[in-house]
C-alpha cells in the first residue's frame, strides 16, 4: 500500500465532509478514524477507488459520532444521513485547510500538529512519536487547537506567512520516528505551490529542496555535525539542487522578492560552489543585505557577519559583529569562528567553549566542544 | 520546547512552608498527593505533559572499577548530597509558560494546607536536531 497516496487524500476528504454539512472538528476526527482504519485494512484489501472508500468510511464515522452525540443530548439529528450529491473542487478546500490549521491565533506547536494531521494525513501517534511526546498529550493538543478555531469559517482568507512558517518548522524538525518530517514538509509545500500563485511559496520550496539535497553530508559518523566547508560535496543530490535552483529562478523572475526567496538564493550559491573555496561570498553578502532589508532580523545580521568575514576577511566580519546583540544564540559561536580566522586562538578557544555551553541542540554542543578542543590542541606546546 | 522541572529531597533552598511531610496530618498528605495528580492530569488536558517520575532517596554512587574488576560503589548518599526526588517533563510554547507552570506546581499544599513554596529547578532540554545555518 502506498501510504503517501493515502495521506494525500486526507485534506480533500475533510473538505468533502465539510461541504456536506459537517463541522471542521468532527469532520477531521472522522477522517482521522477512517485513515487509521484504512491503514489496517488496505494492505490486505486495497479498494478500487481509494478516495470513495475514504469518504464513505469517514462519513459513516461522522454519522455514528453525531448520532451518539445527539442521543446523548436527547436532540434531533441535525445532519442529513444521506449525503447531498455533487462534488466541489477539492483544491480550494485543501488550500483553506492550510490557512485554518496554521491560523495565527494558534500556538505554533498546535498549528504544526494540526497541519500534520489534517493537511498531512499523519496519525496522532506518528506526530506524537516524531515530537517525542505521549500520544494522549498530542491528542489533547490537537483537540484544543480545534476548539480554538471553532466558529472560524473555512471560507475566510488566511495568513500565508504563518502557513509558510509552520511548514518550515516541520522541515527543520527533520527525521523523527517512522516519518521523515522534512520530506513531509516538502510534499506539503509542493502541494501549496500548486494551489497558490505566490513566489514566496515557491521560494520556501526551493529553500527546502536546496537544504534537503545536502542533508546527508551534514552529519558524519555517530551523528557528528559536519560544517559546510568540510562537507563531502560529492554526496550532494545534484538533481534536487537543480530542481531547487530552477524553482527559485522562476520565482525570482516574478520580481516580488521575499525572505524565503532570499534565503534560497543564499542556499543556491552554496550549492553551486564546486568547492568551499570557490563559494561566491560577495554575492552571498549582497543577498544578506537584501534579507536584512526585508526582515530586519538580528539573526540575519549575525549570519551576515559570517559571510562578510569570508568575503572581506575576518576583521570585516568582526567589525560587522559589533552591530549584533551578544545575547543572540550562536553569537559566541560566530565570534569564535571569526577570532580563530583572525589568528586570535586563545580567545577563539574560550569562545568556542562558551558557545558549547549556550548551544540549543546536542549536535551543536558536541561540535562546538570539539572545536574548542581542536583549537586548544593547537595552542598546547608540543 | 521541552523543560524539566526538578524536585529535590535536599539541596534546594529552604521553602517557605518548610515542614517535612511526616509531620503533616494524613489529610494534608492526601491533599498534597491529589494536587500533584490533578496538576499532571490538567497538563495532559492542555497538551503539555510529557513525563513524570519519582525517585527513592536510596541508591549509590557507581564507578567503573577498571579492566576485569567489578564496578566501585559508594553509598548510601551522604547527608550533604544534593538529592533529586523526582521530575516532570513538559513541552510548552515558551520559557515564560514553563516558569508559570513551575510556580503552580510549587504552590502544592503542605502543612496546614498552605502552599509549600518549594523551590523547583527548571531546565531547558537540548534538542536532538540542529537547524540549518549557513
Amino acid at each position: 500500500m502506498n501510504e503517501s497516496l493515502l495521506r494525500e487524500l486526507v485534506p480533500a476528504v475533510i473538505g468533502v465532509l465539510v461541504r456536506r454539512g459537517a463541522d471542521f472538528a468532527s469532520a477531521e476526527d472522522a477522517v482521522q478514524e477512517a485513515l487509521i482504519r484504512a491503514l489496517e485494512v488496505w494492505p490486505d484489501d486495497p479498494p478500487h477507488d481509494p478516495k470513495a472508500w475514504l469518504v464513505a468510511a469517514a462519513w459513516r464515522k461522522f454519522i455514528d459520532a453525531t448520532r451518539a452525540e445527539t442521543s446523548r443530548r436527547g436532540r434531533e439529528l441535525a445532519v442529513q444521513i444521506e449525503p447531498p450529491t455533487g462534488e466541489v473542487p477539492a483544491t480550494d478546500d485543501t488550500l483553506r485547510l492550510y490557512f485554518l490549521c496554521a491560523h495565527p491565533i494558534l500556538p505554533e506547536s498546535s498549528a504544526v500538529a494540526l497541519t500534520l494531521r489534517a493537511v498531512g494525513g499523519l496519525t496522532t501517534r506518528q506526530i506524537a512519536t516524531a515530537y517525542l511526546i505521549p500520544e494522549a498529550t498530542m491528542a489533547q493538543r490537537i483537540s484544543r487547537a480545534k476548539r480554538k478555531i471553532t466558529g472560524l469559517s473555512l471560507d475566510q482568507p488566511g495568513d500565508l506567512g504563518t502557513v509558510l512558517r509552520v511548514l518550515y518548522l516541520v522541515f527543520n524538525e527533520g527525521y523523527g520516528g517512522d516519518v521523515d518530517l522534512a520530506a513531509e514538509a516538502i510534499r506539503l509545500t509542493r502541494q501549496l505551490v500548486a494551489l497558490t500563485d505566490e513566489p514566496e511559496v515557491a521560494g520556501l520550496l526551493a529553500l527546502m529542496l536546496l537544504h534537503h539535497a545536502r542533508r546527508a553530508s551534514r552529519t558524519g559518523p555517530g551523528g557528528r555535525l559536519v560544517p559546510l566547508a568540510e562537507q563531502d560535496r560529492s554526496c550532494w543530490d545534484t538533481a534536487v539542487i537543480a530542481e531547487g535552483v530552477a524553482i527559485l529562478q522562476a520565482a525570482l523572475a516574478r520580481d516580488r522578492l521575499g525572505e524565503y526567496q532570499a534565503q534560497a538564493a543564499i542556499a543556491a550559491l552554496h550549492a553551486d560552489a564546486p568547492t568551499a573555496a570557490e563559494t561566491d561570498w560577495v554575492q552571498i553578502v549582497e543577498w544578506y543585505d537584501e534579507l536584512l532589508r526585508l526582515t530586519g532580523s538580528p539573526v540575519v545580521r549575525l549570519n551576515r557577519a559570517v559571510a562578510l568575514g569570508e568575503a572581506d576577511g575576518p576583521q570585516a566580519g568582526l567589525a560587522a559583529l559589533a552591530d549584533v546583540s551578544p545575547d543572540l544564540p550562536r553569537y559566541a559561536a560566530v565570534s569564535a569562528h571569526l577570532r580563530e580566522r583572525a589568528g586570535d586562538l586563545e580567545q577563539a578557544a574560550d569562545l568556542y567553549a562558551e558557545a558549547a555551553r549556550a548551544a540549543a541542540s546536542v549536535p551543536e554542543r558536541d561540535h562546538l566542544s570539539r572545536q574548542a578542543a581542536r583549537v586548544r590542541q593547537i595552542l598546547r606546546p608540543h | 520546547m521541552k523543560y524539566l522541572m526538578l524536585k529535590h529531597y535536599r539541596g534546594a533552598p529552604a521553602s517557605v512552608n518548610d515542614v517535612p511531610m511526616d509531620q503533616w496530618t494524613p489529610e494534608e498528605v492526601d491533599a498534597h498527593v491529589q494536587y500533584m495528580r490533578d496538576f499532571a492530569v490538567r497538563l495532559q488536558g492542555t497538551g503539555e505533559f510529557v513525563d513524570s517520575q519519582a525517585l527513592t532517596p536510596g541508591g549509590a554512587w557507581v564507578q567503573y572499577g577498571g579492566e576485569g574488576r567489578a564496578p566501585v560503589t559508594d553509598g548510601p548518599f551522604a547527608e550533604t548530597k544534593d538529592l533529586i526526588a523526582g521530575w516532570m517533563v513538559i513541552d510548552v510554547e515558551s520559557w515564560e509558560r514553563a516558569v508559570e507552570l513551575a510556580g503552580e506546581l510549587s504552590a502544592a499544599p503542605g502543612a496546614g494546607g498552605k502552599p509549600i513554596h518549594e523551590w523547583l529547578e527548571v531546565r531547558p532540554f537540548l534538542t536532538e536536531t540542529s537547524k540549518f545555518n549557513e
